[in-house]
């Protein structure tokens, strides 16, 4: 029998148990004494949630295949269990081995979003880890972070040994080589870090300086030790079908939010919204082939049973073989007990001919995501959706049957009039007008239209040309929320239409350690020691406890957030180069002022810098 | 496996049928699912060496093959002993449970201090004509006599209690519901974690006999 780490007792008295047992199917078991590198590989949320992670299970699978390497994986454990590990001292462990994180040679963070930091901090507090690099020995792991929000890692630096910038599967292996010959060499843990800092996409916070000026901003930001480099260049993978993809997922007993395969048919994206993070930081756009797709789909599904699979991309119409593969998917196998869930795709007639073979469409809804609610403002930040093409593809889906239309907006964009935000509900109300025009009543089958429109409220992203924006205030978000929903009660149609809106407080501190300096890093500290953790559930946020931290630590929220930034300010995140040029987003800053649009990748390319990874969209048709 | 629910035992099973490419049938419709039921959900906690389950399939090899098939896609801790063919119009097995054997024996920490003396005292305690107990339900409480429900219980090497009680939807007795009525009887307490439970068989009536009670696993037949 598999030894547990924690006790029979303790088990049956928390929810959940499965969360930390480990031996799911497809976990992968080694003998711990046989490798040279045990890596513990952390999602710092609940299970469920990190187990529903892409590229954690795609590193996991790359490191397990090495010989070495022993990867297991690591998850926050839900408060009632922090609860009973800090009273009775247990040392947070790994699924796998069950054995205590503070024995591995790495603890890696995947940084999926800022709301997640509290939970970092907690994961090495259990685990027995210091919190801060400077005060680690000799036996501790070195703590490596990556994923979105390591293209600014600043909020973070103390806590960090190293930081990855950009996509895992390059450099992991020149790691764990770099690791194994150092150690063999009699090197210790600091000759690592020293060494792996040289390493392209490796940033090691310790040997950087930061000076201030007078006004809070940066005035340098310099390594501090010589060969470190000046500049730290994502890592991407320039040949989609050279990366090795999952051939096993793990399968959790516990029903997790993403409970089916995921077949990642795409990196990047060619549309280039400019408050979108993801769609810079992942350029260029980079396709798979078929044949790798349709072989990872018939190897997923046989290996983990599961009854569902799906598509991930950032903008799955824009892949080049969608038709061949959703109908390959279809064919082969829908009918065999396997659902096909389709993930957002324009709406269109293939689109909607897909969804009718695959869905219920009595019991699906319909999503559209203008963003704005103004074609001005559509325009601003780039999204090339008009209300054209909305309206036609509701159009064509009320009379294929649909009656639930949902519609994603965002709230506090930059030069966002009342005008604007009136739109959204403008835009809902003719949607559900056009249901009523087109439909006759006897083929409504009693039903009305419903419209659900939804607004988050934005927060500016670094290595995005929404990085110099000013952010929304709580109260002015909430303020825009008001307006919109006021318009709402004035439509003529109103009891069709249903408008939420998101938690503004969140946002705030959202706002603060996405655009953070090294500074912010005391605020995430405090307020974790004050009892911060789990801040993305609504049931364990507590606004009262950060703003307490705020005040301690004397860092001004408003600095980061509403501040105006000048074009020339020295970004915290400025050191990383991320494909995409500062001259690109300023130009692309300066057309969201002037309501310009940018042509997307295919239809023109414009300059943005991610051409020198030398592969993707930008060389499609020169090969 | 014990900390796994009942339903995320059942999804365990419905992604090892389609491990073990298991011919089995699915119901219609938008979301179809597998012709598969268990014959009584477990609780979590519980270890088992008898659990049954149902399931329909259109094609089938031998036993000894399926068994093969299906055990190599298993994680470690659970395994599939038996895999047998019933007859078309067998009736589904959670109708038909109406009983089970269970192995009891205390946790380190929790056992009593005087074995002996412990189980003399349950053995007398189970010779009464009758043993009342107040079973509370959400609205009201009332009085079970669980005495009829308890078919056998006598003691077992290595300080453990065999115990046959009635399970199923006519008649259900939860095994640690005896030990607590008898020390609830002794004015004793009883730990929620006292007890390490494992289920070691179903069985239901026979049909024309309903005072003979069959395993599970008699029914059917091995498929050569």
């Amino acid at each position: 029998m598999r030894k547990l780490a924690l006790s029979d007792e303790i088990l049956l008295s928390v929810q959940q148990p499965a969360r930390y047992l480990g031996n799911e199917m497809n976990a992968v078991m080694k003998d711990p004494d046989s490798v040279d590198i045990r890596f513990a590989m952390c999602f710092p949320d609940v299970y469920e949630i990190g187990m529903s992670h892409l590229g954690m299970q795609i590193l996991y699978a790359m490191f397990n295949k090495r010989d070495d390497v022993y990867c297991e994986r690591v998850f926050s454990p839900w408060p009632d269990m922090d609860e009973v590990m800090r009273k009775e001292h247990i040392h947070l462990f790994a699924l796998e081995s069950q054995d205590p994180i503070h024995e591995f040679d790495f603890l890696g963070f995947t940084l999926q979003y800022e709301m997640c930091y509290t939970n970092i901090l907690q994961v090495l507090d259990l685990s027995g880890i210091p919190l801060h690099a400077e005060d680690r020995k000799e036996n501790d792991p070195i703590v490596i972070g990556g994923g979105p929000c390591a293209y600014n890692p600043e909020p973070l630096a103390p806590f960090f040994d190293l930081f990855y910038i950009g996509e895992g599967e390059v450099q992991y292996d020149a790691i764990f080589d770099l690791y194994k010959e150092i150690r063999r060499k009699g090197g210790n843990r600091s000759d690592i870090i020293e060494a792996a800092a040289k390493i392209p996409g490796i940033y090691a916070p310790a040997f950087y300086d930061v000076t201030y000026k007078e006004d809070g901003t940066i005035e340098s930001f310099k390594p501090n030790t010589p060969g470190i480099p000046e500049k730290i260049t994502k890592q991407i993978v320039v040949n989609m079908d050279d990366a090795p993809y999952i051939e096993k997922p793990v399968v959790p007993f516990l029903k997790v939010t993403q409970d089916r395969v995921v077949l990642e048919i795409q990196r990047g994206c060619i549309r280039g919204c400019r408050f979108c993070q993801a769609g810079n930081v992942y350029r260029p756009l980079r396709e798979h082939s078929l044949e790798y797709l349709k072989h990872y789909a018939y190897e997923m599904l046989k290996n983990t049973g599961h009854e569902e699979i799906t598509l991930s991309s950032l903008s799955s119409s824009d892949y080049s073989h969608l038709k061949e593969l959703v109908n390959f998917l279809i064919d082969e196998f829908h009918g065999k007990g396997v659902n096909i869930s389709l993930p957002s795709l324009r709406i269109d007639a293939f689109s909607l001919d897909v969804m009718s073979k695959v869905q219920d469409v009595k019991k699906s809804s319909l999503t559209f995501a203008p963003e704005a609610g103004s074609q001005k403002q559509r325009d601003v930040i780039n999204k090339g959706l008009t209300e054209e093409i909305i309206l036609k593809g509701a159009s064509e889906a009320f009379h294929g049957g649909w009656n639930r239309v949902k519609l994603y907006f965002m709230l506090g964009q930059p030069t966002e009039t009342v005008e604007d935000m009136e739109g959204i509900a403008l835009l809902s109300e003719k949607v559900a007008e056009l249901y009523y025009d087109e439909i006759p009543k006897d083929q409504r089958n009693g039903k009305k239209v419903q419209v659900v429109a939804s607004s988050s409220f934005f927060v500016p992203k670094p290595f995005t040309p929404f990085q110099w924006a000013k952010m929304c205030t709580k109260d002015e978000f909430l303020e825009r929320a008001y307006i919109v929903k006021h318009k709402f009660r004035e439509m003529l149609n109103f009891k069709s239409l249903k408008y939420n809106y998101h938690e503004a407080d969140l946002t705030v501190l959202e706002g603060v350690l996405a655009r953070g300096d090294r500074r912010v890093a005391d605020v995430l500290e405090e307020a974790y020691h004050k009892g911060a953790l789990f801040d993305s559930w609504s049931e364990y946020f507590r606004n009262d406890i950060w703003m307490e931290a705020f005040e301690t630590c004397g860092v001004d929220i408003d600095f980061y957030t509403t501040r105006e930034r000048s074009l020339d300010e020295i970004f915290p995140w400025d050191f990383i180069d991320a494909g995409v040029t500062k001259e690109f987003l300023k130009r692309e800053w300066k057309n969201a002022m002037n309501a310009k649009v940018t042509p997307n990748c295919r239809e023109r390319c414009s300059g943005c810098g991610a051409r020198v990874f030398e592969g993707g969209v930008c060389f499609e048709h020169k090969n | 496996m014990k900390f796994i629910g009942h339903l995320d035992m059942m999804r365990y099973f419905q992604k090892i049928m389609r491990r073990a490419d298991v011919d089995i049938c699915y119901s219609t419709g938008f979301s179809p699912h597998q012709i598969m039921s268990f014959a009584s959900p477990l609780g979590v906690g519980m270890e088992s060496r008898g659990e049954y389950v149902d399931i329909e399939v259109k094609s089938t090899d031998s036993s000894e093959e399926m068994l093969r098939r299906i055990n190599e896609v298993m994680v470690d801790g659970s395994e599939v002993l038996s895999y047998r063919l019933l007859p078309d119009d067998a009736d589904n097995a959670m109708s038909i449970v109406s009983a089970a054997d269970y192995r009891l024996r205390f946790r380190e920490g929790y056992e009593p201090e005087d074995w002996r003396d412990f189980m003399d005292g349950l053995l007398s305690f189970m010779k009464q004509e009758q043993i009342l107990i107040i079973k509370k339900t959400k609205k009201s409480e009332k009085e079970v006599d669980i005495r009829p429900m308890i078919y056998e219980l006598h003691e077992e090497d290595d300080h453990a209690i065999f115990l046959k009680v009635a399970t199923g939807s006519a008649a259900n007795l939860k095994p640690s519901a005896v030990i607590q009525a008898y020390m609830d009887s002794r004015s004793l307490p009883l730990s929620e974690f006292a007890l390490m439970i494992t289920r070691l068989e179903i069985y239901a009536q026979k049909k024309d006999d309903p005072s003979t009670l069959i395993s599970l696993e008699e029914f059917g037949e091995e498929i050569k």
